[in-house]
């Protein structure tokens, strides 16, 4: 019984994600493409709503990693097929993983809705609001000089841009990747007797 | 309609991403929740990048190179984040940050 309350919830779920998609490539005239970017947006929209939304945090953890999949998906429709793969590696493959484990060590059973938000919680949505609209407003209003077609990233090209003018970079990155690991483990590590 | 093809879509999406990790960073009370908002918020900032690098010529090749140098200061900072987050939980017990009040007392 239960098992088909889920079904039908996800059944759901899944045509609300679906439906700008649908409405892009049908009603508006939109190309494959388009349909593809509004599904992806709304599922990446819709997962990160969910992130600071929902009151069990490990399905706050579960819906990040959702978005951060959609959110690979749109890099490969900008053309950055790399920055995808890297996106999926680090931060579905680590970072979701590392956040996931903290969760289940600070565990607690999951409080009420006054218990998991502040009570700033009104000012900061309509903070956030503002945000998002004055975001737009000023991507809008600005002449970019973009291009009308997006242009594709090759691996090589980037591979050799990185180590011959970005080398300096690669390398601080990596000392501070260094000093990160041995921070954690430092930070992390149990007291001996204290 | 020119969604794929255009840069303000790209950008608009990102300042979303953005303003929800906002939301989330002001609003959650649970330390880890804090930092999966960054986590928003670095992703939203991320997607910019890309953009700006798939659609201005002469950014071409750096827009992705800047956001990989990203990502990699993002596994740094969370990282360094949780183990905080974990040394702390050990001494208070508790994952809510208004509690933390070590400081005001």
């Amino acid at each position: 019984m239960r098992a088909w309350l889920y079904l039908i919830a996800a059944a759901v779920a899944g045509a609300i994600i679906t439906t700008p998609a649908i409405i892009v490539l049908i009603m508006m005239g939109g190309s494959f493409d388009d349909a593809l970017v509004a599904g992806l947006a709304t599922l990446m929209l819709a997962a990160g709503i969910a992130v600071v939304s929902m009151r069990d945090i490990i399905r706050c953890g579960l819906a990040m990693i959702v978005c951060f999949l959609a959110l690979a998906g749109l890099y490969v429709t900008l053309g950055a097929p790399l920055v995808a793969a890297a996106q999926v590696i680090v931060y579905i493959g680590a970072i979701s993983v590392l956040i996931l484990f903290a969760i289940m060590l600070t565990q607690e059973k999951a409080g009420s809705a006054r218990l998991t938000f502040q009570t700033q919680a009104a000012p900061a949505a309509i903070a956030a609001i503002v945000i998002a609209v004055l975001v737009a407003v000023a991507a809008y209003g600005t002449n970019w000089g973009a291009a009308p077609v997006h242009i594709v990233a090759a691996a090589k090209l980037i591979a050799q841009e990185l180590f011959k003018d970005y080398v300096l970079v690669l390398e601080a990155v990596g000392v501070l990747l260094l000093a990160a690991v041995i921070g954690g483990v430092f930070l992390a590590k149990r007291e001996k007797d204290a | 309609m020119h969604l794929a093809n255009d840069l303000n879509t790209y950008l608009t999406l990102s300042g979303m991403l953005f303003a929800i990790g906002t939301f989330g960073f002001l609003a959650r009370r649970n330390a880890i929740s804090m930092l999966m908002s960054i986590e928003l918020m670095l992703n939203a900032v991320n997607l910019a990048i890309v953009a700006f690098g798939a659609f201005i010529p002469s950014l071409q090749l750096h827009g992705a190179i800047i956001a990989l140098m990203v990502m990699a200061v993002a596994a740094a900072e969370a990282t360094v984040g949780l183990a905080i987050v974990i040394a702390i939980f050990r001494n208070r017990k508790t994952p809510l940050v208004d509690e933390y009040d070590a400081m005001k007392r």
